[in-house]
Parts: C-alpha cells; sequence; structure tokens
C-alpha cells in the first residue's frame, strides 16, 4: 500500500484531497470527446454542453447539515427515518451511501434532489439551499423510469437542460447514447430493450442534464451480477470524462468500494428512532480498483459487519492483519 | 428459451471478440432482444399460408357479415311465406323501396345529414368538455374534492329527464338536442380520463418532475401520453353514447332526422320507415364506431 494513503487515514479532513484524484487517465478517444474541461485548448465540438446551453460542467459540493426526516403515521405519531446526518462531499467526489434496507438511505438522496424535504436541518448544493426537484441535479432511479412511448433517443433527450438548441442537444444526446452503448438501439422503444439496456439509456438521461451533482439511488440493483459490474465501469468511465460530483445509494459493499472516494454507512442505534451515519469509510486508491484486493476485502468485512452480516473470519482462525484504522479514527 | 440463452451468450462473445472500437467495455448490445418483438410479426407474415383461419381478413370480414345475411334471408322469407302479415312486419324490398321513396323526395340524406351533424357536434362539444373536466378532477386534488360528487350527482340523472327542461329553456331549436348530446357525450370522456390521469405511474411522474417538467409542460409530456389510450376509449364510448342522446332528443321534439323519422312514421303507421330509420341508426353507428375504432389501434400502438 502507498505510503501516502495509509498516512492519510490520521484525519478524514486531510485525507480527502489525497482520495479524490481529479486526473484520471481519459480511457477513450470517444470519452474525451464527450467533455472537454472547459480550459481546454481543444476545439469545442458543436453540441459540447458548455457551449450549448452556457451551463458550466462545474461540479458543486453536497453539505448535509443536520438533516431529519420523520414522516407522520397512524394514530398521530410520526416515524423518524433520518435524524442528525451531517456530512460535506466536495466537488467532484463519489460518495457512496450504505445501509440496510429501509434505513433511509434513498430518503437521503431524495432530500438531496428536492424530490423530498428534510423535517429538519438543511441540504446546501454549492453554498444554496436545495430547491424543489433542483435543476443543478440529475437522478438515476432504481428502475429505468423511461416514457414507454418515446424512442430512447427522445427519452435521453428529456434530460437535456431547457434551453438547449436542437442541433447542439441532438448531438449531445447521440453521443450520450453512444456512450453508453446504445447506439444500434437509439430508435428502439424502452419495451424493446432489456433492463440492462433501458438502466443505460436511463443514466445517460441523467447524464444528459450535464448535473453539478449526480445522484444515483441503487441504480444497478435490478441487473443482472455481469451487467452490473460492467455498468459500475461505465459509470467510472463517465465519471473520469467528467468528474462530477456524485452521490450513490447502494445496499452492495463491493459495488460501493469498487466506485466511490468515501462510504458512509447508516445505521439505527439501539433504542434511538432513525438512522445517522454509523461509519465514515474513506477508500483507498486511486479508481479502477482492484476488485481482488486484499485491502478492500478487510474494509468489505467491516462493513459487512457495519450492515448486521457476520463476516465468519474470526471463526476460522483467519487473523485479521490490517494497517487499515478503525472508525472514529 | 435456452436457444435464446445460447444466442446471447454467442453474441456476446462475438461482440467481445470483434469489439467494438471506441465504445467501453460496458457494451453488449444485445440485438436479438430487439428484434424478438419485429420477428414474430415477420414470422406471421412470412408463412402466410399457414396463417389461421381467423386471422385472414377475407373471413373476418365474411364472418361479421354472415349473421346479418342470415337475419336479411330469415326475414325474406318470413314476409313471403306470410308468416306474419305485412302490416306487422313489412319485407325487406318494402323497406328498400321506402328508403328509395324517401330519397327521391330528398328527406333521406336530408335526415341522415342533419342527424349526423348533431351528433358530431353535440359529441364534439361534450368530448372537449369532459376532457377538461376530466384533466381538472384526475390531476387536481382541490378541483377532485369540489367537482367530483356533483358531477357524479348530475350524471346519475336519466337522459330523458332532460329533455322536458332544455326543451323549455332552448326550444325545440338545434340547441336543446345539441346540448343533450352533449350531456351524453360529457360522462364517458370525463368518467375514463379523469379515472386514468389518477393511476398515471407516479414515479414517471416524478421522472417528469425530476427533469424540470412541470404545469403543462409535465402535462403534454408525460401525463397526456400515459392516458392517450384510455382517452380515445372513452371517445368510443361516448360517441355511442352520443347516437343513443340523438335518438332521444329527436324523437321527443324534431321536425328532421331519424328520431323525427321514427316517431313521425309511429304516428302514421309506416313501419317500412321505422325499419328504414332502425337499420340506418345502426349502420350509422357502427360506421362511426369503426372509424375511432382504427384510431383507437393507432393511438393504442403509437402511445403505449
Amino acid at each position: 500500500m502507498p505510503a501516502s494513503v495509509t498516512q492519510c487515514f490520521g484525519s478524514v479532513g486531510t485525507c480527502a484531497s489525497a482520495s479524490v484524484p481529479l486526473v484520471y487517465p481519459l480511457r477513450s478517444i470517444l470519452l474525451r470527446k464527450f467533455r472537454m474541461p472547459p480550459h481546454s485548448a481543444a476545439p469545442v465540438l458543436p453540441g459540447s454542453a458548455s457551449a450549448a446551453s452556457g451551463s458550466t460542467d462545474a461540479a458543486y459540493s453536497v453539505e448535509f447539515a443536520s438533516v431529519g426526516r420523520s414522516f407522520p403515521s397512524e394514530r398521530g405519531a410520526s416515524r423518524t427515518v433520518l435524524r442528525d446526518v451531517s456530512i460535506t462531499v466536495k466537488p467532484g467526489e463519489v460518495l457512496a451511501i450504505l445501509g440496510t434496507s429501509g434505513c433511509g438511505k434513498s430518503t437521503l438522496l431524495r432530500i438531496a434532489g428536492g424530490l423530498d424535504s428534510a423535517s429538519a436541518g438543511r441540504v446546501l448544493i454549492d453554498g444554496s439551499p436545495v430547491v424543489g426537484f433542483d435543476s443543478r441535479t440529475a437522478v438515476g432511479f432504481q428502475e429505468p423510469r423511461l416514457l414507454p412511448w418515446r424512442s430512447i433517443t427522445e427519452n435521453v433527450a428529456l434530460g437535456l437542460p431547457r434551453g438547449t438548441s436542437k442541433s447542439d442537444g441532438a448531438a449531445r444526446v447521440a453521443r450520450l447514447i453512444d456512450l453508453v452503448g446504445l447506439g444500434d438501439f437509439a430508435g428502439h422503444r424502452p419495451r424493446e430493450i432489456s433492463g440492462g439496456m433501458a438502466q443505460r439509456a436511463s443514466l445517460a438521461r441523467a447524464l444528459a442534464r450535464n448535473p453539478g451533482v449526480l445522484l444515483l439511488d441503487e441504480p444497478f440493483g435490478a441487473l443482472d451480477a455481469l451487467t452490473r459490474l460492467k455498468m459500475q465501469d461505465l459509470l467510472l468511465d463517465v465519471h473520469a470524462a467528467a468528474p462530477t460530483t456524485v452521490l450513490l445509494v447502494t445496499h452492495d459493499v463491493d459495488e460501493a468500494l469498487q466506485l466511490a472516494d468515501r462510504i458512509i454507512l447508516l445505521g439505527r442505534q439501539s433504542g434511538v428512532d432513525g438512522s445517522t451515519i454509523a461509519q465514515e469509510v474513506v477508500v483507498p486508491g486511486a479508481r479502477p480498483r482492484d476488485r481482488g484486493s486484499a485491502e478492500l476485502a478487510e474494509l468489505r468485512g467491516r462493513l459487512l459487519d457495519g450492515l448486521g452480516i457476520d463476516r465468519h473470519g474470526q471463526a476460522r482462525g483467519v487473523e485479521s492483519t490490517t494497517a487499515i484504522p478503525h472508525f472514529p479514527y | 428459451m435456452s436457444s435464446n440463452d445460447n444466442l446471447t451468450t454467442n453474441e456476446r462473445v462475438q461482440a467481445s471478440a470483434g469489439g467494438y472500437p471506441g465504445l467501453p467495455v460496458a457494451v453488449d448490445p444485445r440485438a436479438e432482444v430487439a428484434a424478438r418483438s419485429d420477428a414474430a410479426d415477420r414470422a406471421a407474415d412470412s408463412a402466410a399460408g399457414r396463417v389461421p383461419l381467423t386471422r385472414r381478413s377475407w373471413f373476418i370480414i365474411g364472418g361479421g357479415a354472415l349473421v346479418p345475411a342470415i337475419v336479411l334471408v330469415v326475414w325474406q322469407l318470413v314476409t313471403t311465406l306470410e308468416l306474419v302479415p305485412v302490416s306487422q312486419l313489412p319485407s325487406p324490398v318494402m323497406v328498400w323501396d321506402a328508403a328509395i321513396d324517401l330519397i327521391q323526395r330528398g328527406q333521406l340524406g336530408q335526415y341522415t345529414a342533419i342527424s349526423t351533424q348533431r351528433v358530431l357536434i353535440g359529441f364534439s362539444i361534450g368530448a372537449v368538455l369532459g376532457l377538461l373536466f376530466g384533466a381538472v378532477v384526475g390531476l387536481s386534488r382541490l378541483g377532485d374534492i369540489l367537482l367530483a360528487p356533483s358531477l357524479g350527482a348530475i350524471r346519475a340523472v336519466p337522459s330523458l329527464a332532460w329533455v322536458p327542461l332544455l326543451i323549455i329553456w332552448l326550444k325545440y331549436g338545434e340547441e336543446s338536442k345539441i346540448t343533450l348530446i352533449a350531456i351524453g357525450a360529457f360522462f364517458p370522456v370525463y368518467t375514463t380520463v379523469s379515472a386514468a390521469l389518477r393511476h398515471v405511474d407516479r414515479q414517471l411522474v416524478e421522472a417528469g418532475r425530476a427533469f424540470g417538467l412541470n404545469g403543462a409542460r409535465l402535462f403534454t409530456t408525460v401525463q397526456l401520453p400515459a392516458v392517450l389510450p384510455s382517452v380515445v376509449s372513452g371517445l368510443r364510448l361516448a360517441l355511442a353514447q352520443a347516437w343513443l342522446f340523438l335518438v332521444a332528443a329527436e324523437l321527443l321534439g324534431a321536425s328532421m332526422g331519424l328520431g323525427f323519422l321514427l316517431s313521425d312514421s309511429q304516428n302514421n303507421g309506416r313501419l317500412d320507415r321505422i325499419f328504414l330509420a332502425i337499420v340506418l341508426l345502426a349502420l350509422l353507428g357502427k360506421l362511426t364506431d369503426s372509424l375511432v375504432g382504427l384510431f383507437e389501434r393507432w393511438v393504442n400502438k403509437r402511445w403505449s
């Protein structure tokens, strides 16, 4: 393990800069075409979002300040789902939100996107409060949620920001569809393609928005295991080409370890209603990460433990040898 | 199923071996998935020799015409054998003659035209209002609370109950008849549209909102297309209802139209003309219904 990464665990605050590599190798010509940094010397392609709509490729910070959410239930009582969630996500960072089902991770994401509102605390994006259906965010839902009467192209175009000119929008949509590998299916209807393809179209629609914050709610949860791994790599490619801030809700520990700079684990303390951040893990190493890394295996075990899953390690007499310190650091 | 799976694997292997230059690793277009629906159609076309009898158009049309033809033959037999006196049941030829007679007097064309005109105008007004009120009640909770109970009560009023009121208010002119037909056409559209809008997939609506749609744009982009098939089936019901209400209106106060032909012939004892009017109503109703049916098929294909 590189020494810098090990040291980095000493403090969460100083660590983040090391764990958010800002420069990724661009892995294909197509990706490079997909979006260039604004200061790039390369000619700006017609239809590139920054030229088209005046929107920048800026990634925004997201700050959760003591966010809580309770839902009214029968007999006038209320059920607290989240309490006191405070975390700051830096621009361009990928934050994975892990938790057991029903722990409120989707709720937290929906609050960040303005699809739901917090009952306590607040969420700031780029320093200003989230508004309803905030246009600085784009959501990739758990289900594809494509309009069945529209072709894939028309569905992806739905994500374009308002005011994108027709030709620019069309060029951008075509490029995104190629990026997610649906070039041959652009004219098809959602019911004519497979679930994995629909989910890729859904991701392209979210990307079409050129969001400052990309919110992904278990986007690959319904996919088969292999397609899921491919989709993870695709997401890494996309993020490498356009390093936006990503909040990724998942129940898949490996997915979180593969994709995220940082992982928060939402959990409930016994006796207290509502989940809050039970663990925070900075994932070592630059992406794409070795899926077989022993270091990640240690973290996986720890996170699974936090999710209430027995790792069976000690029981078999396997000694845990790791330099990774335990939370809180 | 298993052969499909094999195909998938093979194509995946080919895809990764052949390589899709410039595309990321995640790419494996599954052509057979998209082709599957087309393949079913093609199979039906290519094997034209083995299309089941019930799928052939000549059989469908001929089969539909079979029962009317039998009825016509039996009708003719019953009257030629004088099993029933012609004063009770005129023969098909007499009905035909009555039609020729009325055409020569220039009345049949006029009656048919005025009845069709009333149906189309009344249906259009009723359908547009039904769409508007259906949209308000289906989309807005407040609209639902304020309007739905009253409209439900008005709907419960039998059609004939309106006739005396409409005749006093609007006299015997076109307005009273068109209003009655509009009332008849309103409710099927209103009911189907409001119910369908309430059941539009919430997830799709939320996705639409999340991508910046709201108000009229959300309605035209997500909600309206989602309910179009229901709207068209509502329109089809409304058209049938419009013909029903047309006859009610014309029976009770008109000087022209097929309903007037019915009541006038009843007073004169012209059974042949009564039969003629009934047959014409059947033909016109079926014709307009078929036209909307074609539209419905197109909508269902395009918008679902």
